[in-house]
């Protein structure tokens, strides 16, 4: 077999309810700070869900032109801010041959979903017949990761994964492969969502999986879902290139699986998801014990983690015990498509600056998630591996394994 | 007026359960019937639109929700308590 190419992340970024960078975003989840409140958008007194994470103060003309604002939806504007962060932070630019061979692969589930929900009340409640020459390319899924190929000159492999609540995980195994298979030496990856408007909340409602009042996964009175939104972009590089050009290295994307339960709609498999997490130290060349800390899916629904608990008691055994592991949707809720690369920023800091975000809103065990899911508090430790874990309706998983950088 | 909410909540669950209305009793419970987690939140959200109310139900907990689903009788008699309740 060939050799295989090593994959390192050179730069990092974000925005969501915690922070409108990855440094913000660090500093709360140490604080283990809250960024869900009261939503706040046209029609929010017709909804029986009504709170969410929210990003606020939030400025589109801060960051973008009239012409700008115009063609790019919420979810782009998060990426495009994610993307600057991330590629300012790698030093990279793209001309030439290395244009040609770096990329941009964004998960996504909604699409503009907010521009979507506009038009309709134009067309549908207000009756008119004319909408906004620019609805298409706003609202299509592909926006955001097109808008960022635009603005730093990417050429090569470009598109967007859609697969729910593990869209930007399983992005990001795409950009891992990419490299590794040498069809590119840049990519840049992670996800964004921006679903807090009436019609997605509403549509989100039916499934009577949402909590009116907290985010508290693994905590046995937990009672739901608390949406979010937001984005988070990284620059993924092969080794090689980074090391010869002196790039600071945040980390290594060691390992990446994916799986199917192939099995219901909506209803997680426990199996499916061990074999993801099996899989991903399989692929990183990992063993339990090396496995320092994982960022769980940690919906705060019932079903989920749960079956996420013995899914991580099945792919760890006796390790299970030692492993800390803990769900960032608590204080920065489900950014459903952006969810998987927003928790990152939780992978990194636990490997950077040896501090495992808490779970917060933790306020009684329950036996079926009997993990250390660091309550409340966030916790000094050394990891030189972590998990980040996605499992998406329908059945799809997707876990990224991290190690400390080479 | 009962009997009428009794029998068009029996009607509602017999299509879920893809069944005549004279197959569904009182006694039996959801999983007898053969209704899973998504098949009963589509019950639900039908029997709201049937009677024009909200339904207070959460799938993350359905057995400490407002709203008993503990078996056919018991939904009827939730149903008549929130329909007395709303649209008295």
């Amino acid at each position: 077999m060939s050799h295989v190419r090593r994959v390192v992340i050179t730069g990092a970024g974000t925005v969501n309810a915690l922070g409108a960078s990855v440094a913000e975003t660090m500093a709360a989840m140490k604080e283990g700070r809250c960024g869900i409140g009261p939503l706040d958008f046209p029609d929010v007194d017709r909804l029986t869900i009504r709170i969410g994470a929210q990003i606020r103060d939030y400025d589109p003309e801060a960051h973008f032109n009239r012409q700008q604002i115009a063609l790019y939806d919420r979810f782009t504007q998060f990426a495009l801010l994610s993307a600057r962060e991330a590629l300012g932070q790698s030093g990279l630019s793209f001309s030439g041959a290395l244009a040609d061979r770096s990329g941009v692969i964004l998960g996504n589930s909604g699409g503009g979903l907010g521009t979507l929900d506009d038009n309709y009340r134009t067309v549908y409640e207000e009756g008119k017949n004319r909408v906004h020459p620019f609805v298409v390319p706003k609202l299509m899924n592909n926006a955001a990761a097109s808008q960022v190929s635009m603005e730093w000159n990417l050429r090569g492999p470009s598109f967007t994964v859609a697969s729910a609540c593990a869209s930007s995980n399983h992005a990001m195994g795409q950009a891992l492969l990419m490299i590794r298979s040498g069809l590119a030496d840049v990519m840049v990856t992670g996800g964004s969502e921006a679903m807090l408007c009436f019609g997605g909340i509403k549509a989100w409602e039916g499934l009577r999986v949402m909590s009116k009042d907290a985010c508290r996964p693994f905590s046995a009175n937990r009672n739901g879902m608390v949406q979010g939104e937001g984005a988070a972009v990284y620059v993924f590089e092969d080794y090689e290139h980074a090391r010869a050009r002196g790039a600071e290295i945040l980390a290594e994307v060691a390992g990446f699986s994916m799986t199917a339960d192939a099995a219901d709609i909506v209803m997680p498999s426990r199996q499916g998801a061990a074999r993801a997490i099996s899989g991903a130290m399989k692929d990183a060349g990992l063993n339990p014990e090396d496995v320092g800390y994982i960022n769980a899916h940690g919906t705060g629904t019932a079903a989920n983690d749960k079956v996420e608990s013995a899914a991580v008691a099945d792919a760890f055994g006796h390790h299970a015990d030692r492993v800390m592991i803990s769900s960032t949707k608590s204080m920065h809720g489900h950014i459903i498509g952006g969810t998987g690369a927003v928790e990152l920023v939780a992978a990194l800091m636990a490997l950077n600056e040896g501090v495992i975000a808490p779970t917060i809103g933790y306020e009684e065990p329950d036996p079926e998630c009997a993990l250390d899911v660091v309550p409340n508090v966030a916790r000094e430790a050394e990891v030189s591996a972590v998990l980040s874990n996605a499992f998406a309706f329908g059945g799809l998983n997707a876990v990224i394994a991290l190690k400390k950088a080479p | 007026m009962a009997q009428d909410i009794e029998a068009r909540i029996i009607g509602i669950i017999a299509e879920q359960a893809v069944l005549e209305p004279g197959d569904v009793s009182g006694d039996q419970t959801l999983e007898d019937l053969g209704i899973d987690s998504l098949g009963l939140v589509e019950v639900i959200f039908a029997i709201e639109e049937a009677f024009d109310i909200s339904v207070p139900f959460n799938a993350n907990d359905p057995t400490e929700s407002e709203f008993d689903i503990s078996s056919v009788r018991a939904i009827i008699d939730a149903v008549t308590g929130l329909v007395a309740e709303q649209k008295g």
